[in-house]
Parts: C-alpha cells; structure tokens; sequence
C-alpha cells in the first residue's frame, strides 16, 4: 500500500471532517441515534474507503473487492456518510436515516444499501462472519482482504473470543480486525462496566498479531494496515485508540453520548466546532 | 361499552390520556419487590437505563450486578443464582434476551426450572427508528413454546408493574415483555390484575351478551383493540375486548366463553402472527371450538425503521387493520 503524500492527507484529513458534519446533520434531522461512536470512527473510515480498501462503489457486488464488515452496527451514520461520498449512492440520501421507507436502516441491513456488506446492530457477531468471509477467499483462492471493524463494549461478547480463538487457529492473515478502543460503553467506561484490559495479551495469547495505533492518525492506520498485509501466518488486530465523540467538544470522552442524537442547539454548536475546527480556522459559513 | 367492574381508565379513550412506556413499570415493579423481597436480584447487560433496573441499581447496589454486553452469560448466570435461593430479574432488549441467549435459557433456566424472571424489553416493531434488528417480533413464540415457561404482555404501565410483582410470587420461570414507546394507560389502581386470567375489558351494552366479534388482544395494542370496538359500535358492531396480558398460560375459560358468545375471532398483538398469541388461540380453538379467525400481527415479515405509528400502519397493525380483520371475521361466520 502506499503511504499518504501531504497534500492527500490534508484532503482526507478535511473529507473527514467534512464527514463528521455530515454525521451531526444526519443525526439531526433522524431525531435518533448515535454521536460518540460514528464521530470517533470518522478518520478510520474515512482512510479505509479513500486509501487503503480495493473496491469500485459504482460496483458495489465486484469479487474481488476488499470486504469491510461493520460488527458494531449502531455507529452506521458514519459508515453511510462515508459510502456515500465514497459515491456509493447520492449524498442527498444521508438526511433519510432511520425514516421509514429509507435504504438508510438504524443498524446496517445487507441488501437495504450498496456497499453494506453484513446485517449488523446486534453485537459481537461481526468478527465471525469476517471470518467466514476470509475462509471463503482462502477457499476460492482470492485475493481480496477482510476488514472487522470492532468495538470494545462488545468484547464482553463470548461470540468475539470464540471468533478470535478460530481466527488464530486456522491462521487468517488475509483478515484485519480494527477495535475501536474509545473505553465507553452505554453503562459507562469500559473498564468500570467489565474490565477488557490487557487486550494486547489477550489476543496475542490467541495468536493474533496486534498492533496499537491513534485512531486519528491515518497514517498510523495505513502503516499498520500495511504491516497487517505483511504478516503471513497470522491475523492482526489494529488496536485504534479514539476519542469518542470526536471533534465535537461536548460530546468528547462522555459516554452519555453514546446513543444519543444533538437537539437543535446542540447541532449548531457541533457544527460551528467542526466547521472552525475547534476556533482555529474561521468558517467559510460565517 | 367498557366493562364497570374492571374500573379502567375513563380517560382511556381522551386524546389527553396518561401516556408511559410498559418499560416504566418494570422499573417501579421491580424497585418494590426488591423491597419486599431480600431475594431478588436484579442483572442487566449494558442496558441498565433503558430496561429501567437503573432504579433498583442504586436502591441495592449489592443485590445488582452488571454483566456487560453479554447476554449469554447473564441468563446462565441467573439460572445458577435461581436455583440458589435467590429471585433473580434479568433484563435486555428482547432481541437479545431471550432472542441471543434462547438456548441457554431453555436449557439452564426452563428445564433446570429455575426461578429466573426475563425481562424483554423494546419489544415489537414500536421500537421505531433502530430498525429490524432491535425490533423483538418472535420472543413470544420462542417462549410460549418452552415448557415451565410462563408469558406476560402487559398492556400498560400500570399493569407492566403488577406483572412483575406478580412474577416474584410464581416459582418457576417468567418471560415479562415490556415496550419501549409510550402508550396510553389503560387500567387503574382498582383494576385487579390476576396472573393467568384474561379480563374483558369492552363488551356488548345492554343485557344481551352476544356479540358480532371477540378480540383478543395483548400489550400495548390492547388499546388500538378498544378503540376499534368503539368506533365499531357507530356501525352497530358489538364486540368483546379480551386483554389477555397472560399469554401462557392462556384463561381457556375466559377466551373459549367471549368465542362462543361471538362467533369469530380476532386476535391482535405486536409479533409475528406465527406462533404468538393468535397461534395460542387457534391451538385452543382447533382442539375446543372450531371457529372463524383473523390475525392481526407482522406477516412473516422483518420490521425496518421508522416512527411507532408508521410502522404499526405499514405492517398492519393500525386500528383500520383491526377494523378490516374483525369484517374479515365476521363475514366468515
Ligand atoms: C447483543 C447486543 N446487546 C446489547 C446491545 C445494545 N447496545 C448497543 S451499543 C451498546 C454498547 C456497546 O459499547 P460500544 O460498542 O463500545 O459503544 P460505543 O463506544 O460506540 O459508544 C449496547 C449494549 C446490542 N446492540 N447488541
Ligand atoms: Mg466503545
């Protein structure tokens, strides 16, 4: 893979921000749904879909394609938003999340919407179709990767350690699983919900590779993505540490964020936060 | 007309009626019998909140436990508490508890006959906007078919919360099903509530105790059934309303009575038609009292997102769906 010259990662960098707004518009006009997660994997998707996956979104069923499964469902607002400007489906299409009659559903359903690619919401079961879908490429000798994106709450899962127990046995390098370590949970943080430290031991005792990075730097993703690729007799785990919330100061760090949309006021203020980039550039909408 | 004896709501039928979700009462139900009991526990799966066990979570911070996202091992867990003594409540959304952990259940709960109380909670396609996957639409089949089982649908609040008083004094294994939406209040602190009884809730005025139509009703659409029945009555349709918040096991005596005082049947309930309080009543029916039969219920079909209301329209199960099922019926006789 090759790595992000500057002025790609300054166009990414503003696409996912750009992302994020589009996320708080979404969320706005759905009246539901959830900020903290969406807002945190912004980056991570946005260098997924822009950079690191082989796929053709005018061509959403294409073989060969790299496959992202989306365990934890409920931050799908920004897997759509990024879909969408990835060209996927019009972008005028986001503001229909979670209304009835949409291609938009609360949580990812296969076949609603191009380019999801699993039926996602419950959690903990994204890791095993992952691996299904990794097996299958081993078995039909295809090239194409297998993406997991994980979340930590859903760790406490068992059906994630039976997952990551068969991964490591029947050592799946062409699969790349992604935790989105933020430690909130809807309880509360992680750590006082059910304690999942020491993630790195625990997976390397199941034989994974893992790697930790900052889930906002892209070109520790792309780096890792790409060491991830290198390692032949093992499945990696990137463990991406995030900031819930992300960009939007309010919302950052607080689990009560979890599954919760912005009011009005809340959008406004998220917005003029995004759009300045925190007060430090002025807004072309001022 | 509604049934005086029961001393339901008289605003039930007031655009200003009490609205509460059946959730609450699960929550106020719960806090009490911890109260009175020193043996219930209470365990819930990251969902502490919005399952409402968030009040006896602070009440007795000893007697709770959280058990992270992780419903398998929160059933199993209980069952182990159940059969130790304790009167353990647990509580997810139904999708996952009893749907995720459903063998678990059968297994270590049911058959083991311990006495372990399952809360469903955002259960039925009133769940809204989260969509298909959050949407409960088969927990009652997969629970009325478990033997030592015993179903609860409650049809408000207020009802939600004697369910769940009730359940601690059942030994043995309870489903309770709980909503997430706020519906009207339909009883009252008079109203009784007995465990295995259907009440009828609207029955034809006067003396005659014939009657065009039965509905037979559970949860919150028990009001969506009154309303029908109500308007119906403008066409000089009589009806009998059965709440049956009882859904196993079912008041045979009740049920088979209003039937054939009726004629026909409609049943109506937010779950699949498959196997949940309408399979109930054709199972009694076929074996009693052959009988006409409509069903007003999701059609082999999964839900998708979308307000209460819409939903409840676009799948079928609006007050004009009752409406149409009960002619349907009727013109069957
Ligand atoms: C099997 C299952 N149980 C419960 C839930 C309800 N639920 C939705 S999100 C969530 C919290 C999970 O934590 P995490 O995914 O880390 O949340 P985030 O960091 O995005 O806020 C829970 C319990 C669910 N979706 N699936
Ligand atoms: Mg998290």
């Amino acid at each position: 893979m090759t790595p992000l010259h500057e002025g790609r990662l300054q166009y990414l960098e503003e696409l996912s921000n750009k992302i994020r707004e589009k996320i708080i518009e979404m969320l706005l006009a759905a009246g539901s749904g959830h900020s903290a997660g969406p807002l945190g994997m912004a980056d991570i998707m946005t260098a997924m879909y822009f950079h690191i996956l082989n796929h053709k979104p005018k061509q959403p069923k294409w073989p060969d394609r790299d496959r992202l499964v989306l365990s934890n469902g409920h931050i799908c607002p920004v897997l759509y938003a990024t879909l969408a400007y990835a060209g996927y489906f019009p972008i005028e299409e986001l503001m229909t999340l979670r209304k009835i009659d949409s291609r938009l559903q609360g949580h990812p359903h296969r076949g609603a919407l191009p380019g999801v690619e699993t039926t996602s919401g419950p959690l903990g079961s994204g890791l095993s179709q992952a691996i299904g879908i990794a097996l299958a490429a081993k078995l039909d000798k295809a090239k194409y990767r297998t993406y997991c994106l994980m979340s930590d709450g859903e760790h406490d899962e068992g059906n994630i350690w039976e997952a990551v127990m068969f991964a490591g046995k029947n050592k799946l390098s062409n699969l790349t699983g992604i935790l989105d370590r933020n430690n909130i949970q809807i309880d509360g943080y992680t750590e006082n919900v059910m304690p999942l430290e020491n993630l790195v031991a625990k997976y390397e005792a199941f034989n994974w590779h893992v790697l930790e990075i900052d889930g906002h730097s892209m070109p520790e993703l792309i780096a890792a993505v790409s060491e991830a690729e290198a390692i032949y007799e093992k499945p990696t785990l990137i463990i991406a540490h995030t900031i819930p919330g992300k960009g939007v100061s309010f919302m950052e760090r607080d689990y009560l964020w979890h599954g919760k949309p912005p009011n009005k006021e809340e959008a406004a203020r998220a917005l003029k936060e995004l759009r300045t980039l925190g007060g430090r550039i002025r807004s072309e909408h001022e | 007309m509604l049934n005086p004896e029961l001393k339901l709501n008289e605003k039930l039928f007031d655009a200003d009626v009490e609205q509460k979700p059946t959730r609450d009462g699960y929550g106020t139900g719960l806090l009490k019998a911890g109260e009175e009991n020193p043996n219930v526990v209470a365990l819930c799966a990251d969902l502490t909140e919005s399952t409402r066990t968030e009040a006896f979570a602070k009440k007795f911070p000893d007697r709770f436990f959280e058990v992270g996202v992780a419903e398998q091992n929160m059933a199993t867990i209980a069952a182990g508490l159940g059969i130790s003594g304790k009167i353990p409540f647990i509580a997810s959304y139904a999708t996952f508890s009893p749907g995720r952990n459903y063998e678990q259940i059968r297994t270590t709960i049911a058959y083991n006959n311990s006495n372990v109380k399952i809360a469903g909670h955002h259960a039925g396609i009133s769940v809204g906007p989260d969509g298909a996957t959050h949407q409960a639409t088969e927990d009652i089949a997969i629970m009325r078919a478990m033997p030592n089982m015993k179903v609860f649908v409650p049809c408000d609040a207020l009802e939600a919360e004697r369910a769940t008083l009730s359940a601690v004094k059942i030994s043995g294994p309870v489903y309770l099903r709980f909503a997430r939406e706020k519906s009207p209040v339909i009883t009252t602190a008079e109203t009784p509530f007995r465990p295995g009884r259907a009440d009828i809730y609207w029955q034809p005025s006067g003396n005659g105790k014939k009657a065009d139509v039965a509905i037979v009703a559970c949860g919150a659409l028990v009001h969506a059934a009154l309303l029908a029945a109500k308007e119906l009555e403008k066409e000089k349709i009589t009806a009998y309303v059965v709440n049956s918040h009882t859904v196993k096991p079912l008041d045979e005596d009740v049920i088979l009575k209003v039937a054939e005082r009726a004629g026909a049947v409609v049943s109506v309930e937010e779950h699949q038609v498959a196997g949940g309080l309408g399979g109930a009543l054709a199972e009694l029916f076929a074996k009693h009292r052959p009988i006409p039969m409509e069903f007003v219920g999701l059609n082999d079909t999964f839900g998708e997102s979308g307000r209460p209301d819409e939903l409840l329209e676009k799948y079928g199960m609006g007050r004009r769906d009752i409406i149409t099922a009960i002619k349907r019926a009727m013109a069957r006789k």
